[in-house]
């Protein structure tokens, strides 16, 4: 009780960093897999993309659905709502889903003219559902069906396996695993690509004079600010268009440079999974969330600009310090790690 | 005279002869009907003559018809009757009618082929037979706000009395394994949220049609068949054909049941409206094919539908005998009822008799028809028209069971496979095509056993079909004449000005290539142009492409024709193929339907993409 009246009047930093009760739920707790791929947000719905089957989180309820219920596979990589009509795609390894009031309809390279049935990612846009695959990216016209293909015939993509996308009115963005970041101005309908400058996969020589690394994650684009974010397994990227901006374990508040995950607040502030706990960044301090890597008692730590780390006392910890993935439910979150799903109650 | 002197004068009088020949005739070919709330009009919409005759009801007279778009199908008025808005389904848009100057105000866009409007606060619900989806369009600004994912053939809707949901149902089934039972379901919006947020599955249930609430919303039934397309048809006298049913659904039954409308020596079919009176006693259903309305006594409905288990309400559907329990009349109308509406007080149901062009007034207490209005049109019935009222008809087959309507529903197809017994049985399992741009692509059915039409619909239809005498040769010719005629509808892929996107023209060179990419050749057998040649895609001849099944009796496929070949999943001869993508996923691995693995998978949908332009 001490340490926490003292470390807030103590940091200013610290003081204006969220903290969370976090609340954690596993298959002891009706969770379908405790591996937990990502996790959406869908109004007072919750989505887990799990590696046995997709759990809704609903009502103080879970709900499971796997193949038997007409999902394209039971390992989810990704569920992606669509606001507009409250349907849910899935990003499955054995295809695409969509869910619409109970009814599951799959695309796969088979049935449809999906690229590939490893589907890593997925994201909606008006009526075009963006789609992540090992195989390229792929588009479906959801008012005449039509599907389209990107890959390195069409488009600057010299690696082809697409692993998260992000689709906004403007620009959609692609992180291509191994072959940096893909840009598609859907004005002018032409693609662009960004790759890490020195080309170096274990070194940093021109840091932030273009992307981080070239095996790329996770892309978040900030619409309204016009912000790239981007996650790789070597550190994360900002970009304004003009300038980039790089952050690395050894000089930024992130616990580790292996990143799965990073998601935007704003042109300022995002969250990033990584692989040794979850790290918030308000522009100029982070905090990180997760089990101590070494007693794995629930543990806060907020970096100041400065680069001093403070601990914050705290009684709860996401469930597992690997994280996969984070959305936002107003102030709280939900974050999907190796080891269960946990909601973030913000705590004032 | 010479002998090309005559020629041209022979080609001159052909073409004046063509000239002076009278434009075919236009029959009004009411669907649908809407009442005034003040009771004073009657709107007749006229698929035939593209139009809404508007009638008087205190004369009985039109006083004005309204040109709409092409081949409108639905209408609805606005709650305060203002509007009248109305469904063309060729044209891809909803005429937005003024009711005090009976003008057209505007035209917006829709979907592929809206069928079914309901106008609902500041919004439209348009369900788009063709794109499967229900179109919400912001009447501020006339523009598409989204599109909902509805079933396989949106067509109908109906709104809750309280306008908080909006119920949708199809023509045809989901596209499911192949065969496996036939499914369609209702899909259930929340209008103020604009999203679906039920699906009512209808087991075995494959064209729905009209769909209709209570008036205190406690009620809701659809009119739907269900085919019985799994088993040899082989059992008309045992109504192993189709069975004619309503989904009652809503608080005063619980879950969906399916409830047969059939008796055990006769049936009623299809249903296709559905109009429950004011004070909730008894539903009207047209029979299209039956010429008839039916009457169901809804107290009698649902007190016996509350006396049954969990194991009769499912399989109650096939209860022929169950009907007596609340069937309570047949009402014989005009040719071919469709749409029906009634009066607010009940007193008076109107039918609109399609094929009649003319509206059937019934007394509803002395359950008959006590006037006839008429539509107008042509004052004789060509041939075509004659052969359409057979089309339509169910009359020819044992008990009245089915008509040619029945499987291609409203002149089209059905989306399922069928075991025809002809071909003994678990033999040659045939997907029902569409019928448009037939005429010409001779011979018939897969395996081309039916050199024209007249053998294909005579003596055929009637042996194996119909069990009972069928149509004489008079009547062969109409149905014939009739089936020829049928047009075909605007393709939806293809831009009006018949310039192709990028994707689509990729794929026609694929479909015109005469080299593997590696550059061999390919033989000329192995082209796609070479049996998808011709006006109708089809060289009309019978080759072996390695699709054929161990249950097929023999190999040879009759080429299909491929015009609006997107419209009408499942593919090959038996429906085996899904999807377009199947046909050479999964169902060409020697190349021996056309050289397609060679492609890489953004070619095949290039290739996709143009065929659905035919």
């Amino acid at each position: 009780m001490l340490a926490l009246v003292f470390a807030s009047v103590a940091l200013a930093g610290a003081a204006d960093m969220p903290c969370f009760r976090w609340e954690n739920f596993t298959t002891a707790n009706g969770l379908p897999d405790n591996h937990v791929f990502n996790v959406a947000v869908d109004g007072k719905k919750v989505w887990a993309a799990t590696e046995n089957g997709l759990g809704l989180y609903e009502n103080g309820q879970w709900k499971v659905y796997r193949p038997a219920d007409g999902l394209a596979h039971r390992a989810v990589l990704f569920v992606a709502p669509d606001p507009r009509t409250g349907d849910v795609w899935i990003a499955t390894m054995g295809g695409l889903s969509r869910f619409s009031a109970g009814r599951f309809d799959t695309y796969t390279q088979l049935t449809s003219g999906l690229a590939n049935d490893v589907v890593y990612g997925v994201s909606v846009e008006g009526d075009f559902i963006w789609v992540a695959t090992a195989a390229g990216g792929s588009r479906l016209n959801t008012r005449t069906g039509q599907w389209s293909l990107y890959n390195e015939r069409n488009t600057p993509m010299y690696e082809i396996w697409t692993y998260a996308v992000n689709a906004t009115p403007t620009k959609v963005y692609y992180a291509v695993w191994g072959g940096g970041v893909l840009e598609y101005d859907v004005k002018t309908e032409r693609w662009k690509d960004y790759n890490d400058p020195d080309g170096e996969t274990e070194i940093v020589l021109y840091k932030d004079q273009g992307l981080i690394h070239e095996v790329t994650t996770s892309v978040s684009y900030v619409e309204k600010d016009k912000i790239l974010w981007v996650a790789t397994y070597a550190g994360a990227s900002r970009y304004d268009g003009r300038n980039w901006k790089n952050f690395l374990e050894k000089d930024s508040g992130l616990p580790s440079n292996f990143l799965n995950q990073v998601k935007a607040v704003d042109g300022k502030r995002a969250w990033f999974s990584t692989d040794k706990g979850l790290a918030y960044y308000d522009g100029e301090n982070w905090a990180v969330y997760r089990p101590a890597l070494d007693t794995h008692k629930p543990e806060m730590l907020v970096r100041d600009a400065a680069g001093k780390v403070t601990p914050v006392a705290t009684e709860t910890a996401p469930s597992h310090n690997y994280v996969l993935g984070v959305d936002f439910d107003g102030e709280d979150l939900w974050v999907a790690t190796a080891h269960g799903l946990s909601h973030g109650v913000r705590v004032k | 005279m010479r002998r090309g002197a005559w020629l041209l004068a022979a080609g001159s009088m052909a073409l004046m002869a063509m000239a002076t020949e009278p434009r075919a005739a236009r029959y009004p070919s009411p669907v649908e009907l809407t009442i005034s709330p003040d009771g004073l009009r009657l709107y007749a919409l006229c698929e035939g003559t593209d139009e809404v005759a508007v009638y008087d009801l205190g004369s009985g007279k039109i006083i004005r018809r309204v040109p709409v778009g092409r081949v409108p199908k639905g209408m609805a008025l606005s709650p305060d009757a203002k509007r009248l808005y109305v469904t063309n389904s060729w044209s891809d848009t909803v005429s937005e009618l003024d009711t005090a100057s009976l003008a057209v105000v505007r035209t917006l866009p829709t979907g592929f082929e809206p069928n079914a409007v309901i106008a609902n606060g500041d919004f439209l619900f348009v369900a788009n037979r063709i794109s499967n989806d229900v179109s919400v369009i912001d009447l501020a600004t006339g523009l598409e706000k989204k599109r909902l994912l509805a079933g396989r053939g949106a067509s109908y809707l109906a709104a809750s009395p309280d306008g908080s949901r909006i119920f949708c149902t199809h023509i045809y089934p989901k596209i499911g394994k192949f065969r496996a039972q036939p499914e369609s379901e209702i899909t259930v919006i929340d209008a103020s949220c604009q999203m679906v947020v039920d699906r009512y599955r209808l087991p075995s249930a494959a064209g729905v049609f009209h769909v209709t609430l209570s008036p205190d919303g406690k009620l809701g039934m659809a009119a739907q068949i269900r085919p019985k397309n799994l088993v040899p048809l082989a059992h008309v006298e045992h109504g192993w054909v189709i069975g004619n049913s309503i989904s009652v659904f809503g608080e005063d039954v619980g879950e969906v049941v399916q409830v047969p409308i059939d008796e055990l020596d006769r049936y009623y079919t299809p249903p296709f409206a559905i109009a429950i009176a004011p004070d909730k006693s008894v539903a009207y259903v047209s029979t299209t094919g039956s010429d008839s309305v039916t009457v169901i006594d809804i107290g009698r409905l649902v007190k016996f539908l509350r006396s049954l288990g969990p194991v009769e309400r499912r399989t109650l559907a096939n209860d022929l005998s169950a009907s007596a329990n609340y069937v309570v009349a047949r009402i014989p109308v005009g040719s071919g009822p469709k749409g029906m509406a009634l009066s607010a007080n009940g007193k008076r149901l109107y039918v609109a008799n399609r094929t009649g062009d003319t509206i059937s007034v019934v007394d509803t207490a002395a359950r008959r028809v006590v006037n006839e209005l008429s539509l107008g049109g042509p004052s004789t019935l060509t041939a075509e028209r004659r052969g359409e009222r057979l089309f339509f008809q169910a009359a020819f087959a044992f008990h009245g069971h089915f008509g040619c309507a029945s499987c291609h529903l409203e002149a089209t197809f059905d989306g399922m496979s069928w075991d025809l017994e002809p071909d003994g049985f678990g033999k040659d399992y045939v997907d029902n095509r569409l019928l448009e741009d037939v005429g010409d692509t001779g011979p018939f059915k897969w395996n081309g056993s039916n050199p024209n039409l007249e053998t294909e619909c005579g003596p055929r239809t009637e042996k194996y079909f119909y069990r009972s005498e069928s149509y004489d040769g008079e009547q062969l010719e109409d149905l014939v004449s009739f089936i020829k005629s049928i047009p075909l509808r605007p393709n939806r892929y293809r831009a009006a000005t018949g310039e192709l996107t990028a994707a689509q023209e990729r794929g026609k060179a694929i479909f015109e290539r005469t080299r593997r990419k590696n550059g061999t050749p390919i033989a000329v057998q192995d082209q796609c142009g070479y049996c998808h040649s011709g006006p109708h895609y089809t060289n009309q001849k019978l080759f072996d492409v390695g699709t054929g099944k161990a249950t097929d009796r023999s190999p040879l496929i009759d080429v299909p024709q491929l015009t609006n070949i997107a419209l009408t999943a499942p593919y090959l001869h038996d429906g085996s193929a899904r999807s377009l993508e199947e046909i050479w996923t999964v169902f060409n691995p020697n190349d021996t339907h056309g050289v397609t693995n060679d492609l890489q998978k953004d070619e095949l949908n290039d290739l996709i993409e143009y065929l659905k332009t035919l």
